[in-house]
C-alpha cells in the first residue's frame, strides 16, 4: 500500500521557484531519503510535507487523504506528520518526558513515555532537562518525541549532521532499526550520501528541484541514470565505452556490461573496481601518480593515465600508499554499468 | 492512532479552517504599528491645517535658522565627544588589563540612570556658570555617552578576535590594527549608539530649559504651551521629525556597509592588550569620566538633601508622586509589552518582506521626539477624544506610543531565546497555533517579559516632556512635581524627587547593562 505519494508538486520562496515538479512515492513502512546538494531544495520539500510551507501546485497525498494540493492545505498540526529538526529542537523548558508526552493525550502520557524511553535506549532519564543531555541524547529525545502520538509519517531534516562521525553512524543505525521495529514510514533528509546509502529502502536523488533518479541504494550506487546522480553518491570514474550487447571495449579493454547495452557510452567504474599494480599486467594503463591520501580502511590514490582516450583524472582505491610522482598501472574490474553520453 | 482521525476528505480542508491556520497575527500587528506611527500622520495632519502661505511665512522666520545652528551644532558637537568618550571607555574596559573591569562597567554605564534634566539640575544648581552652549555640550555629554559605550563594548566583546589578530600576523601593530580593523567592524554598533545619543538630543526639553539653551525641541514646547499656537508648534514638530528621519536614514546606511559575519558561539574572546605603563594614566582617565558624569550629580542630589531637610520635607506629597508615578508607569509598561508581543512574534516568526517592514515601521517610530508624540496625542484627544483630554488614558497612551519601540526590543530579545523549530516541532505533534503559544512559547518568553515591563515601566516613571503635557489635571508625577519646584528655584525641595527618580533608574540601567553585555564574560 502507498504510503506518501507526492505528485508533480511545485513549490516557491516568494516569487523564486524552488520545487519544479517532484514525483515521489515511499511504501508503507519504508525508510525512504532525500539526497540532494544545500540549496536542491529539500528544506522545502520537507517543509511542505509538514505543512510548514505551501505548495503552488501538485498534490501532496498520505494513505490516501490530500494533505495539500496547492489549493487548500491542511494545517500542520491536523497532519499527524512527526517531524525530527536538525538540531532536535526540543522544549527547553520541559523536562525529557514532558518533551515527550507533549503530543499525547493526559491519561496516556505516564505509560507512553516509558515505552518511548525504553525504545530509545534511555531509561530513567525521563526527569532530566533537554540541556543536561548530550547532542546524541537530545536527538534520541526528539525521535521519542516526534513518535510518541503514532504518526503516519516521520519526517528528518539532517537529524544526525550536528553530530560527531562516530557518533553518527551510530545512532544512524540505531534510528533505523528503532523506525524499523515501530514500523514507522520515515523521510530523512541529507546530503550526506553515506547517510543515505546506509540508511534508506529507498533512495531519492534531488537536483535543482527535480527529483534526478530514486531506487534502491543498491540500484543508484551501481546503475546511475547520469554521471551528475553517479557523482552524488559517491566518487565515479566515467570513461568512454562503446558498448556492443553484454560488454563493452574501454580502454581498459573488454569489460563485462551490468545491463545490456549497445552504441558509444559512459562507463561507470567506481574507485574501487581500479586495480593498481607496480608492473605491467594485461589491459593495464600506465598512470602517474598525482597523490595518495590514507583514509583509514583504504588509500584514495589520485592518477593521471597516459592514455588518449580517458580522463585526465582517474580515482583509485589501494589497499596501501602509492608513491606520489612515481608509475603506476591501472587496471578495470568488471562488470560495468554504462551512462548515455552527456 | 491517537491523533483525531477526520473524516477522509478528497478535496482537502475547507477554507474556513484554512483560513484559521494562517491566523490573526498579521492584522494584529499591523493595527498595532498603525496606532504606533499614528502620531506622524497626527503631526502632518496638523501642521496641513496651517496652509501654504502661513508655513512658508513660519518656515522663513530667522527663529528656524537659529533653531538649526543651535540643534546641529549641539548635535555635532555631543556625538563627537560621545563616539570618543563611549568608544575610548568601550575599548578600556573590555580589551586591556586595566583593574576591575567589571566594576568600571557598570560604572560606565549608570550615568544613564540620571536623567537628563535632574542632571542639568546638579550643575545649574551647583555652578552658575553652566548654561548655554558649553553647559549644553557638557550635560548632555556626561549623560549620553553610555549609550554608546554599551553597544561598542557588546561588539568588542562577542566580536570574533580572529580578524584582529590575523591583522597582527600581516604585520600591523596594535594601532594599525585598532584603526583598520577593530574599528570598522564595531561600526555598526558605534553607528547605532550614535544614532540614539542624536535622537535623545532631538527630544530633549527639560535639560536645555533648565540650561537656558533653544533648541526645535525647547522652542515647540515654549510655543505651544505659551502662545497656544498649535499649527506654528506642528510645523516646528515637523522639522523635528523630519531631521529625526533623516538620521535614522544615515544610520542605516552607515550600518549596512559593515555586516559583522560572525560572532556569538563560534567567536573567541580577544587576548587583552597589557597596558603596563599606561594602567595609571587609563584609571584616571576612567575615573574623570565617572567622576563628572556620575559623581558630580551624586554630589548635588546629597548636598540638596541635606540642605533641604533643614526646611520642612512635605513627605506627603512624595509619597503620592511616587504611587501617581509608578501606577502610570506599570499600567503603561504593561500595555506597551502586552503589544509587543503580536509585533514581534510577526518579525521572530516570517522572515517576509511584510514582516519585516511592520517591523521595522514600528522601530522607526522610536525617531520622534518625545514632544511631537505628546503633541500628537494632544491634538488627538482635543479633536476626537474631548473627553478624555487630560486624562489618565491619555497618559498612558502617550506611554506606551514613546515606549513601544523599548518594549518591542526588550520581547525580541526575549523571543531571540527561543531555539528555532520548536513551535513547528510542536504544532507536528499535533497542537494548535493558539496552545503553542500558551504552551511553548509564552513560558519560554515569560522572564523576558518581565524585563521588558520593567524597562519600560523604571524609564516612563522618569519622562517628563510628555508627562507636562499629558498629565490629568491636578496629577503630579515625580518628574513634574520636581519640575514645579525647579522652575521656581526650590533646589532643596526638589532633590528628593530627583534622588527617587534616579533610584527607580538604576534597575533598569543594570538590566539593560546585562542584555547588551551579557550576565558573564
Amino acid at each position: 500500500m502507498t504510503g506518501l505519494s507526492v505528485v508533480d508538486l511545485h513549490a516557491a520562496h516568494g516569487r523564486s521557484p524552488v520545487l519544479h515538479g517532484i514525483d515521489l512515492t515511499v511504501p508503507d513502512g519504508a525508510l525512504a531519503c532525500v539526497l540532494g546538494p544545500s540549496g536542491c531544495g529539500k528544506s522545502t520539500l520537507l517543509r511542505v510535507l509538514a505543512g510548514f510551507h505551501p505548495a503552488a501546485a501538485g498534490q501532496v497525498v498520505l494513505h490516501g487523504r490530500v494533505l495539500d494540493d496547492g489549493r487548500s492545505r491542511l494545517a500542520a498540526e491536523r497532519r499527524g506528520i512527526g517531524l525530527v529538526p536538525q538540531d532536535g529542537a526540543l522544549f527547553p523548558h520541559l523536562s525529557v518526558a514532558a518533551n515527550i508526552g507533549f503530543g499525547l493525550p493526559r491519561s496516556q502520557r505516564r505509560a507512553r513515555v516509558e515505552e518511548l524511553l525504553e525504545l530509545v535506549g534511555l531509561p530513567g532519564l525521563g526527569e532530566r532537562r533537554p540541556h543536561q543531555l548530550s547532542g546524541g541524547q537530545q536527538q534520541r529525545v526528539a525521535l521519542a518525541r516526534a513518535l510518541a502520538p503514532r504518526p503516519r509519517l516521520l519526517l528528518l531534516d539532517e537529524p544526525f549532521a550536528a553530530l560527531d562521525a562516530a557518533l553518527r553512524a551510530e545512532l544512524r543505525r540505531e534510528v533505523a532499526s528503532t523506525l524499523r521495529q515501530a514500523g514507522t514510514t520515515a523521510v530523512l533528509v541529507t546530503h550526506d550520501q553515506d547517510e543515505a546509502l546506509s540508511f534508506a529502502d529507498t533512495i531519492a536523488v534531488l537536483r535543482d528541484g527535480r527529483i534526478a533518479q530514486s531506487g534502491s541504494p543498491d540500484e543508484l550506487y551501481h546503475r546511475p541514470a547520469d554521471a551528475a546522480v553517479a557523482g552524488v553518491l559517491g566518487e565515479a570514474n566515467l570513461i568512454p565505452a562503446e558498448a556492443g550487447g553484454v560488454d563493452a571495449r574501454t580502454a581498459f579493454g573488454v569489460l563485462p556490461l551490468a545491463t545490456p547495452a549497445s552504441g558509444s557510452a559512459l562507463a561507470l567504474l567506481r574507485p574501487a573496481q581500479l586495480r593498481l599494480t607496480a608492473t605491467p599486467v594485461a589491459g593495464a594503463v600506465p598512470a602517474k601518480v598525482l597523490g595518495s591520501d590514507f583514509r583509514g580502511h583504504d588509500h584514495r590514490v589520485e592518477l593521471r593515465p597516459e592514455a588518449v582516450d580517458l580522463p585526465d583524472g582517474l580515482i583509485a582505491s589501494a589497499d596501501r600508499p602509492w608513491p606520489v610522482g612515481g608509475e603506476a598501472y591501472v587496471s578495470a574490474v568488471g562488470p560495468v554499468h554504462v551512462l548515455p553520453e552527456a | 492512532m491517537t491523533f483525531p482521525r477526520d473524516p477522509l476528505r478528497a478535496k482537502g480542508p475547507s477554507p474556513l479552517r484554512r483560513w484559521r491556520a494562517t491566523g490573526l497575527l498579521a492584522p494584529v500587528a499591523v493595527a498595532v504599528v498603525a496606532v504606533v506611527a499614528s502620531p506622524l500622520g497626527f503631526v502632518i495632519a496638523q501642521a496641513a491645517q496651517a496652509g501654504w502661505g502661513q508655513t512658508r511665512r513660519l518656515l522663513g522666520r530667522p527663529l528656524i535658522a537659529t533653531l538649526l545652528g543651535h540643534t546641529l551644532g549641539l548635535a555635532a558637537a555631543v556625538t563627537l565627544a560621545t563616539a570618543v568618550l563611549g568608544f575610548g571607555a568601550a575599548y578600556l574596559v573590555e580589551r586591556t588589563t586595566i583593574p576591575g573591569r567589571r566594576a568600571w562597567t557598570v560604572a560606565l554605564a549608570l550615568p544613564l540612570a540620571v536623567p537628563e534634566f535632574v542632571r542639568g539640575y546638579s550643575w545649574v544648581s551647583l555652578f552658575r556658570s553652566v548654561h548655554g552652549y558649553w553647559g549644553a555640550v557638557l550635560v548632555m555629554t556626561c549623560s549620553l555617552y553610555p549609550l554608546v559605550f554599551l553597544p561598542v563594548a557588546a561588539a568588542l566583546r562577542h566580536g570574533d578576535a580572529a580578524a584582529e589578530e590575523v591583522s597582527r600576523s600581516l604585520g600591523h601593530g596594535r594601532l594599525a590594527t585598532l584603526w583598520r580593523v577593530t574599528l570598522p567592524l564595531t561600526r555598526p554598533a558605534l553607528a547605532g549608539g550614535v544614532l540614539l545619543v542624536s535622537l535623545y538630543l532631538l527630544g530633549e526639553y527639560g535639560a536645555f530649559a533648565m540650561l537656558r539653551y533653544t533648541t526645535f525641541a525647547t522652542a515647540v514646547f515654549t510655543q505651544y504651551k505659551l502662545g497656544f499656537d498649535a499649527a506654528s508648534a506642528s510645523l516646528l514638530t515637523l522639522v523635528l521629525v523630519g531631521l529625526a528621519l533623516l538620521l535614522v536614514a544615515l544610520e542605516a546606511w552607515a550600518g549596512r556597509r559593515a555586516r559583522i559575519t560572525r560572532h556569538g558561539a563560534l567567536a573567541r574572546p580577544a587576548v587583552p592588550v597589557r597596558l603596563g605603563g599606561w594602567t595609571l594614566p587609563a584609571l584616571v582617565a576612567l575615573a574623570t569620566l565617572v567622576g563628572v558624569s556620575l559623581g558630580v550629580p551624586l554630589y548635588a542630589l546629597a548636598y540638596w538633601l541635606v540642605k533641604g531637610s533643614s526646611t520642612t520635607l512635605p513627605s506627603a506629597s512624595v509619597l503620592g508622586a511616587t504611587l501617581a508615578t509608578l501606577g502610570y508607569a506599570l499600567g503603561a509598561a504593561l500595555v506597551a509589552t502586552v503589544c509587543a508581543i503580536p509585533v514581534a512574534l510577526y518579525g521572530w516568526r516570517r522572515g517576509t518582506r511584510p514582516a519585516r517592514a511592520v517591523e521595522r515601521i514600528a522601530y522607526l517610530t522610536r525617531a520622534l521626539p518625545g514632544i511631537a508624540v505628546a503633541l500628537s496625542v494632544v491634538f488627538f484627544a482635543v479633536r476626537w477624544a474631548q473627553p478624555l483630554y487630560q486624562q489618565p488614558p491619555m497618559l498612558i497612551l502617550g506611554y506606551v506610543l514613546l515606549f513601544f519601540p523599548l518594549a518591542l526590543t526588550a520581547v525580541r530579545a526575549a523571543l531571540a531565546q527561543v531555539p528555532p523549530g520548536v513551535e513547528e516541532a510542536a504544532r507536528s505533534l499535533g497542537t494548535r497555533p493558539l496552545a503553542v503559544l500558551g504552551r511553548v512559547t509564552l513560558p519560554l518568553v515569560l522572564p523576558g517579559l518581565g524585563a521588558a515591563v520593567a524597562m519600560v515601566g523604571l524609564t516612563a516613571s522618569t519622562e517628563l516632556t510628555a508627562t507636562l503635557l499629558l498629565r490629568p489635571t491636578g496629577t503630579q508625577t515625580l518628574a513634574t512635581q520636581f519640575w514645579v519646584y525647579t522652575s521656581g528655584l526650590a533646589y532643596g525641595a526638589a532633590a528628593p524627587y530627583a534622588a527617587l527618580m534616579v533610584a527607580l533608574s538604576v534597575p533598569s540601567v543594570l538590566l539593560l547593562t546585562r542584555r547588551s553585555l551579557g550576565s558573564t564574560r
